[in-house]
């Protein structure tokens, strides 16, 4: 058996549910931690940032419509998944330099995020939302709502951080375009088999591989993204993205030092929430 | 909303119940709010002395007690056609308003004054009696002079659906009433809601009522500014609708000036000018008139007033 | 027919002692500015109502010293408790002062005196009341049992509430901890000017509140200082913008309520005689010049004749003049730009085909005014569909199922505010969770209250102000 050849997988981009090349053609060399060939990725261009952003607005209003409940059992069925594919994903992991031990343990550790930001989904409402006591005959509400299709510059921690950005972002109801670790891509494209086959709607959902300096910039300045997540973007390049978020007044996660193996607050996910406030007349 | 010129037949009662719940449903609150809104109106000076002879001109002076006696009642009428005996240019109420069997000592107190008579009838403030006895109230009333009638609908079966009984009794009294005007109170602290004041509202008219009034002043709350309000709503779409206009009368509750003022403001923003005359709108009251005096007395003298310069009858 | 002609109601201006010059208050001390003094004009009269200090470079540097100062030695060591004390000391003041300050309102903003007398000024006291009860308990806020204060804020606010939007700036910036550096807008700064009197009469420590006057030049050096820690601004979305590019890249946080285009939408089976009051109160409620108005009405085809016919009828009793006339209805036009701007998108209405009607109505030869008007046969493409007016302008849409009308109520970059007329409960609920606007008001509109989060989805702006909510914009959360 020894001498049978492997069958390679080829890395793609992840939009509207499946797995095309960059529409330019591009790819680039991804190297593994000794500096040896790994693989080529998908080296996206604009235009894919343009189909992944209309592929995420497509997907959005249905993925907010499903039921809360709904939307955890996805995001847990993401974890089933995930589990089931741990070998791969250490495998994966261990070629960005991770020792076996920590690299297991960082799948454990996104399989638990999964899960941990699963049970958030019908839980958000209660602790971000409110009934007013307004001062009349009004029943008065605040509900927290999807703010829509978040851009997402993932940090260079390819699973575990990719993970720890990626279900806050959608948990709620918004949809995804995000923008992998450029140096280590592949964890994030395996992570796409696992959303391609965990119910996740088409859409919700799209990784993008390739220049973030090239391509961040398209998504920071396209006036059809509702906010943008800098945490993975270069400290020089943030200020620059967050003045052309400005062009449509994106919702702004600034880039922070994070320790992702922390169990995470609820802050990530109500930075891509709106409140939507509801007046009814109390009257008979 | 439907054209009521093309209503079914008044014992339709699936079509007139279809009718009215078709009606524009009323949100209370914003009701409410509408009427406290213009109710802070500021009707100062030129204005409120116009609104408070307007006022007293449209008072139905009014004694509903069972201890009425004719010296009572012709008490009352004197203080109707003179109210302030000291100042002559004070107008005279419009009406005023008594049970059946003290209409003809009013009648012939007031003969030749141009206050009219009103008389409650149809088993006045339940309305339960049967339809004859109501009819022959009436028919008493119009006997012994009364040219207005104030009836009250059957709230009974008006809560129960049963509006095709209401409208047909509305009907029948007002055949019984000749050529009396027929006020119907529509007793709308009983009706509850709104909707249900809007709805009796339109039956009442549709079934010949010539003036819609809220209540019998024997039932709290009586008459209210978003009550009245919903009124003057239905008395302006139903002439819109039909072309005949029917007026309306506020009773009970209405004690001070700034009540009767709040309640001119009301009509003259809502149904309009055409409804600011004693012809198609009333005060049901009577304390009201003696505050009215005072007002009007503080204005043309400019000091403050008080009640021993005032009668109390 | 009996003609019931309303006379005159004047309000007595007597109360309110406005002087003929104002500085800026920094420091808990009233000084001169160093830029070019400006007047402040009464917009029902075109009179110069006072002279108010322009604060420079220099100026700003020295407010945003003393806020600091401020926060570091005596309001952000102060217990919670201490703080809300101040707060409600501040509301009854407001409360006991409040026919002054409603009157110099209604002066220096041109809006009627019903308005400032029984919206502005009631919502202003209960706003620091309300933030008042939170300062000693914002651990129990949801925002970890100790959550700190930002430091100094800039705040800057525009001209339409300029009391009350005072009011949602500063009470939640103090009961968190913060200190603040506040600019009015130019047309309407004597509020904040007599409210910069009320905090010395409270006894608040100089330097907790500060409020500089002057322009958008003023404006740029506050929200571009590089002492401040937080930028929260109300106005336009393209000064917004610019504040947003300004402070991308540097620590400060920064909330935004910006523009609106609101639709109000009225199904068929509305409670029309409440949904008429509705649309009055949604557009014409303060000249038109709220960011929520409901400006954009959408109305089922099928009861679109009735319900215009209502409308008409309802806007030919509206009373516009005196602001300071108790029977106004709708008062000036807040300043002569502003009524360029109306009449600019007005003509472009007209020029794109809509059919502009208004009810006859005097207005006074002095004075900035505009009478109430509405379009009709709008399309969805035209400028008045689209743009902000911020005037007593109403454009009219029809649609013809639900679905129709939640896509052309949102077919906007706005995102503020909506409003729903349905006699059927689940058809509001259904409605409301489609409409992307932070505010739904069913079956009522324009409602404000401090317990109320308010502010906007999309390029409506980011940030809550009031209820819980409110307490982020100014927490280190």
């Amino acid at each position: 058996m020894s001498d049978r050849l492997t069958v390679r997988k080829t890395y793609k981009l992840y939009i509207a549910g499946a797995f095309p090349r960059s529409e330019s053609g591009r790819t680039y060399v991804v190297n593994d931690a000794k500096g040896g060939f790994a693989a080529n990725a998908a080296k996206a261009s604009r235009k894919d940032v343009r189909d992944a952003v209309a592929a995420a607005r497509k997907a959005q209003p249905g993925w907010a419509d499903r039921t809360a409940y709904n939307r955890g059992q996805i995001l847990y069925r993401i974890a089933e998944m995930l589990e089931g594919r741990h070998d791969e994903f250490t495998a994966e992991l261990r070629r960005t330099g991770l020792s076996k031990a920590d690299a297991a343990a960082h799948v454990d550790a996104a399989v638990d995020r999964w899960v941990w930001y699963a049970g958030w989904a019908d839980k958000l409402a209660a602790v971000t939302g409110a009934a007013n006591p307004v001062s009349g005959p009004f029943f008065n509400f605040s509900t927290p709502e999807p703010t829509g299709v978040v851009a997402v510059v993932a940090p260079d921690d390819p699973l575990l951080g990719l993970v720890s950005v990626l279900a806050p972002a959608i948990v709620a109801g918004s949809t995804a375009v995000v923008l992998a670790s450029e140096l280590s891509p592949l964890p994030a494209v395996v992570l796409a088999e696992v959303l391609a086959t965990s119910d996740l709607p088409g859409g919700v959902v799209n990784i993008l591989t390739g220049d973030r300096a090239e391509l961040a910039p398209w998504l920071a300045s396209h006036m059809d993204v509702n906010a943008i997540d800098l945490t993975g973007a270069a400290p020089d390049q943030a200020p620059e993205l967050e003045g052309a978020a400005a062009g449509n007044l994106k919702r702004v996660l600034r880039p922070s030092g994070t320790d992702w193996t922390a169990t995470p607050g609820i802050d990530r996910m109500t930075a891509f929430l709106e409140t939507k406030t509801v007046w009814h007349p109390v009257g008979v | 909303m439907a054209d009521p010129t093309t209503l079914p037949k008044k014992t339709d009662q699936q079509g007139l119940r279809a009718f009215l719940h078709g009606l524009p449903a009323v949100d209370q609150t914003g009701a409410q709010e509408r009427a406290a809104r213009l109710a802070s109106r500021s009707i100062k000076t030129s204005a409120k002395a116009a609104a408070i002879d307007l006022a007293i001109s449209m008072v139905d002076l009014t004694t509903l007690e069972g201890a009425d006696t004719p010296g009572k009642v012709r008490a009352m009428c004197a203080k109707a056609v003179r109210p302030d005996p000291a100042v002559p240019s004070v107008p005279a109420v419009a009406a005023v308003c008594v049970y059946p069997d003290m209409v003809d000592v009013a009648v012939d107190a007031l003969r030749g004054t141009g206050v009219g008579v009103a008389s409650v009838a149809t088993a006045f403030p339940s309305g339960r009696a049967p339809l004859e006895a109501k009819l022959a109230d009436t028919r008493a009333a119009v006997a012994a002079g009364a040219a207005e009638i104030d009836m009250v609908i059957d709230r009974g079966a008006f809560l129960s659906g049963d509006y095709a009984k209401v409208s047909d009794e509305i009907a029948a009294v007002k055949r019984a009433c000749g050529p009396a005007h027929l006020k119907v109170i529509l007793e709308t602290g009983e009706l509850a809601t709104l909707d249900n004041v809007r709805r009796a509202s339109w039956l009442a008219m549709r079934a010949g009522a010539d003036f819609i009034k809220t209540s019998t002043g024997k039932i709290s709350p009586a008459a209210t500014l978003p009550v009245t309000l919903v009124m003057l709503e239905a008395v302006r779409d139903y002439r819109a609708a039909t072309g005949r206009q029917v007026g309306v009368k506020p009773a009970g509750g209405i004690r001070t000036t700034k009540d009767a003022i709040k309640y001119l403001v009301l009509v003259n923003e809502t149904a309009g000018a055409d409804w600011l005359s004693p012809d198609w709108f009333r005060l049901g009251a009577s304390s009201v008139l003696n505050d009215l005096l005072m007002q009007r007395r503080k204005l043309s003298t400019g000091v403050y007033s008080g009640p021993d310069y005032f009668t109390l009858d | 027919m009996t003609v019931f002609e309303y006379a005159p109601a004047p309000e007595s201006a007597a109360i309110a002692d406005v002087r003929a010059s104002y500085g800026l208050f920094i420091d808990g001390e009233f000084t001169d500015g160093g830029g070019e003094p400006f007047k402040t004009v009464n917009p029902a009269t075109e009179e110069a109502l006072a002279e108010v200090a322009t604060a420079d470079q220099a100026d700003v540097d020295r407010a945003v010293a003393a806020a600091r100062r401020a926060f570091e030695t005596v309001w952000g060591p102060m217990p919670g408790t201490e703080r809300a004390k101040y707060l409600f000391r501040i509301a009854r003041l407001l409360q006991e002062r409040s026919r002054e300050l409603a009157v110099l309102e209604s002066i220096d903003n041109g809006k009627p005196i019903r308005e400032s007398r029984d919206v502005d000024l009631p919502l202003v006291a209960a706003h620091f009341f309300y933030y008042a009860g939170w300062a000693d308990k914002l651990g129990h806020a949801g925002f970890g049992p100790d959550p700190r204060p930002l430091g100094v804020a800039g705040q800057v606010i525009p001209w339409n509430f300029p009391l009350l939007m005072l009011a949602w700036k500063i009470a939640p910036a103090l009961a968190c901890g913060n200190t603040v550096v506040l600019k009015p807008a130019e047309t309407t700064p004597l509020t904040a000017l007599l409210f910069a009197g009320i905090c010395r009469q409270a006894g608040l420590p100089p330097g907790v509140v500060n409020i500089v006057t002057g322009a958008g030049e003023t404006g740029r050096l506050l929200t571009g200082h590089p002492g401040i820690d937080k930028v929260a601004f109300t106005g336009s979305t393209g000064v917004g913008r610019q504040i947003a590019r300004q402070v991308a890249g540097t620590r400060k946080r920064l909330t935004l309520e910006l523009g609106g285009k609101a639709a109000n939408i009225v199904f068929d089976d509305a409670p029309i005689d409440q949904a008429v009051e509705g649309i009055v109160n949604g557009i014409f409620f303060n000249q038109g010049h709220v960011c929520c108005a409901g400006s954009r009405l959408l109305v089922q085809e099928s009861v679109a004749a009735e319900l215009l016919e209502r409308l008409r009828t309802r806007m030919a009793t509206l009373r516009v003049g005196d602001p300071l006339d108790k029977n106004t209805d709708i008062g000036a036009i807040n300043s002569a730009a502003q009524l360029a701007r109306i009449q600019d998108l007005v003509a472009a209405g007209e020029a794109e085909g809509a059919e502009r009607w208004a009810p006859a109505c005097d207005l006074p030869a002095q004075g900035y005014w505009f009478p109430p008007t509405v379009f009709t046969q709008v399309a969805a493409s035209h400028r008045i569909a689209q743009e902000e007016i911020f005037g007593p302008v109403l454009s009219v849409l029809t649609f013809r199922t639900p679905d129709e009308a939640v896509t052309k109520a949102n077919n906007t970059p706005y995102g503020l505010s909506a409003g729903i007329w349905t006699d059927k409960g689940s058809r509001i609920l259904w409605t409301a969770q489609r409409l992307r606007a932070g505010i739904v008001w069913a079956n009522t509109f324009n409602k404000f209250d401090p317990a109320s989060p308010f502010g906007g989805y999309k390029e409506s702006g980011y940030g809550r102000e009031g209820g819980r909510h409110g307490l982020e914009a100014y927490l280190d959360v």
